[in-house]
């Protein structure tokens, strides 16, 4: 670790905290339906929008009609997607002829890219058309953050709201986040990256005559549009195999940077938004204060681990001075590695820019650990926020038992009710990670695509299954996913980690949004406290994560010692 | 369910329409007018025949050139089919590449880390500074010039941080090898 390296870090944190509040506000008036300084770009295609979809904007629904709109929405998502990966053969826009998805391989990538995931069981430049890229990922990575983003909203609503039968429409919030936050962003973001030289063109390929005269054919493609809001988005979907370690979607230490910020900025800023609109700015504050505190010590334990180098290379006659670089890319190094790597999996974007499986025991635990966390740090669009919530929920129940009061928060009683539907979220993950790992770590046929035998092999497992219940993406990629096994899994795995979440969130959005907002009393527990920071933060590490440490101490942690003794698989 | 169906079916047309085929083409369009040459690949040619990209790595084996990083990325610098090994730090397939990268490079020092690594892209265009430097001794003698010039050239086509503070020390291998060819001894 170097002195050099924790200012790129610190510098980096500083950016993305200058944002948050200018972001938030914004996005505060946007979703309270105030006019966006966009309206006279995007106003005439919203409305064109509504009208042509039969939606009345100022008709509001209750938390079932939003529920079932926004599973409907996903379900048309899924299906043209889908359909698109299947026929993509027929398409226009193929300049390598590329063959359509085979059935598992497409379901895999549908409900990876519909639920936010992006898990990709597919390497990019040798699978997909441009066509497919464009109008296939393009359009989810887009519209399945934006409704994150409204299924945030409805429960941003039912706190700020007092006595209410209704928490919005998700049809005018999907529409108002995809036009006037993630496609104007993308825009500016995608331009900034075709300067820092992201290729964007409708070719597929150019062919090269190397200098020692070899043939190199290099992929290009319209990357930069898809980076921006691969980013923005939390989707974290490369549009080449490398991801973010490929030059051509991350070429210099500046895009690296833009490649962060743009992952960070606008989830922290939801959740300054959710303080504005609730009128407790200091609410969203301390949920961004437990978020930092994990980011940092998560990048830092990375930073700190990789920089010490793999001894067993070491021993063969490697200078550790510049840390373990197998996987990671000379431009970017160890500190912007790591800190890539903490975001990346703190918030559910799963890009990456260094591969994961190549980290160290314990600096490829960080990441699979923040993703078990429940994806709240401050995790992907909207999906973060409603998380961090329902652990804020989990957190003042809990203090209430200790004192002996109905718990409270931001003025909302919260009963069995609420407990039973937050409960039945934070246990999907648990549930989707460990019951699908376990599965396949007994079966001969899933054991079989593990690519590093021992410890190892585990941690690829456990990996896989936690990045796809967490909606993250990312992965230990020795694993060779593209089998019918893994594919039917991982992608029951995501809908699970997206929609048996997102339901009774939105089931708990109605109950609070129904109570009255009481105003704060002596006895009421302050939430905007370090002492409740402290809780929260308690409460995610045992909730989130107390029940995955059996299965990472067989995995990375016995990977660690392995390594340390010297010992090879 | 009516209610539902039509909204979801026209805004997911409405959507493929705007951000999946509007977007990419206006920025691909406005991306072309504005920054022609990164847009399309940020290529390096010599008349009309291209060499490379200035952002992606090449295979040289030849001892007058400089050596990139071990690829596992196709055969080596496939940029059709970038990858990274995957393979865990207690793999035994990663120490027996290493060893083997390693009694290439014969070096009588350890080698730097980047220098018997492969990158996560299998395209990676740099190497460190330090690994430039192992090699310096190797290219002067192939070339029959002086070090102290490979050694002048290696250190003008060494990119510093960002403000001193941002991204690492690197040397893109593709451009010092050009110039190393276009070098005129005496």
């Amino acid at each position: 670790m170097t002195i050099t390296g924790w200012l790129q870090i610190g510098l980096l944190f500083l950016i993305v905290a200058a944002l948050v509040k200018p972001l938030g506000l914004y996005m505060a008036s946007v979703f309270s339906g105030e006019r966006s300084l966009l309206a006279p770009v995007f106003g005439p295609v919203e409305r064109g929008f509504y009208a042509a979809a039969g939606i009345r904007p100022d008709e509001e629904q209750g938390w079932l009609a939003y529920t079932l709109s926004m599973l409907a929405f996903s379900m048309a998502g899924f299906a043209a997607l889908y359909t698109i990966l299947r026929l993509q053969f027929y398409l226009p826009l193929n300049a390598q002829g590329f063959a359509g998805m085979s059935p598992d391989l497409a379901f895999n990538t549908a409900a990876s890219f519909v639920t936010n995931t992006n898990w990709q069981s597919y390497g990019g430049e040798t699978t997909l058309s441009n066509f497919s890229q464009m109008a296939g990922l393009t359009v989810q990575n887009l519209v399945s953050a934006a409704t994150g983003i409204a299924i945030a909203m409805a429960l941003t609503r039912a706190f700020a709201r007092s006595s209410a039968r209704t928490v919005g429409n998700f049809w005018v919030d999907l529409t108002r986040s995809t036009l006037y936050v993630l496609l104007p962003l993308s825009i500016l973001v995608a331009l900034a990256f075709a300067a820092m030289g992201l290729p964007q063109t409708l070719d597929a390929s150019v062919s090269a005559t190397t200098l020692d005269g070899a043939q190199q054919t290099i992929a290009i493609g319209p990357i930069a549009s898809q980076e921006a809001i691969k980013q923005l988005g939390t989707n974290g979907g490369g549009f080449l195999n490398a991801n973010a370690a490929h030059p051509f979607e991350n070429p210099t230490a500046l895009s690296n940077y833009l490649n962060i910020v743009s992952m960070l900025a606008i989830s922290a800023a939801l959740v300054y938004a959710f303080g504005q609109m609730v009128g407790d700015r200091r609410q969203g504050w301390t949920f961004l204060a437990v978020t930092a505190l994990f980011l940092l010590v998560g990048t830092g334990v990375i930073y700190w681990a990789e920089s010490a180098g793999n001894p067993i290379l070491s021993a063969l006659g490697v200078d550790p001075a510049l840390g373990n670089m197998e996987g990671k890319e000379v431009r970017f190094g160890q500190a912007m590695s790591a800190a890539y790597a903490a975001v990346t999996t703190g918030l559910s974007d799963g890009g990456v820019n260094g591969m994961h499986g190549s980290f160290t025991g314990l600096g490829g635990l960080v990441p699979m650990f923040l993703i078990q966390l429940g994806e709240v740090l401050p995790g992907g669009v909207g999906s973060g926020l409603y998380g961090m919530i329902v652990f804020a929920i989990l957190a003042v129940f809990v203090a209430g038992l200790m004192v002996g009061r109905t718990p409270e928060l931001l003025g909302k009683k919260i009963e069995g009710r609420e407990m039973k539907y937050a409960m039945l979220a934070v246990l999907i993950l648990p549930l989707a990670i460990l019951g699908f790992a376990a599965i396949s770590s007994m079966l001969p046929i899933a054991v079989a695509s593990v690519g590093t035998s021992g410890p190892h092999g585990l941690s690829e497992i456990l990996y896989a299954f936690t990045s796809a219940a967490g909606n993250n993406g990312s992965a230990f990629g020795g694993l060779s996913a593209n089998t019918p096994w893994y594919n039917t899994t991982l992608g029951i795995a995501m809908l699970l980690g997206r929609f048996a979440y997102a339901v009774p969130v939105l089931a708990m959005a109605g109950s609070i949004a129904a109570k009255p907002r009481a105003a704060a009393t002596a006895g009421t527990f302050p939430t905007t406290t370090p002492l409740f920071a402290g809780l929260l933060s308690g409460i995610i590490l045992i909730m989130g994560g107390l029940q995955f440490f059996p299965a990472l101490s067989l995995g990375p942690i016995v990977e660690h010692f392995a390594m340390l003794a010297g010992q090879t698989f | 369910m009516q209610t539902y169906l039509r909204p979801a079916i026209v805004l997911t047309l409405a959507f493929i329409l705007l951000t999946g085929i509007a977007y990419p083409l206006a920025v691909t369009g406005v991306a072309q007018l504005a920054f022609p040459a990164q847009a399309n690949g940020s290529l390096i040619r010599n008349g009309d025949v291209v060499i490379g990209s200035a952002l992606i790595g090449q295979q040289f084996t030849a001892d007058k050139y400089f050596w990139p990083r071990p690829s596992v990325a196709g055969t080596g610098y496939d940029a059709a089919a970038s990858s990274g090994s995957n393979l865990g730090p207690t793999s035994a397939k990663l120490a027996a590449r290493v060893k083997s990268d390693l009694e290439r490079i014969q070096s009588a020092g350890a080698v730097p880390g980047d220098g018997a690594t492969a990158s996560g892209s299998g395209l990676d265009p740099h190497i460190s500074p330090q690994f430039a430097a192992l090699q310096i001794t190797r290219v002067a003698k192939a070339r029959g010039i002086s070090e102290s010039d490979v050694d002048a050239i290696v250190d003008r086509f060494t990119e510093g941080r960002l403000f001193g503070i941002v991204g690492e020390p690197r040397v893109n291998v593709l451009l010092l090898n050009m110039a190393l060819d276009a070098h005129k001894t005496g």
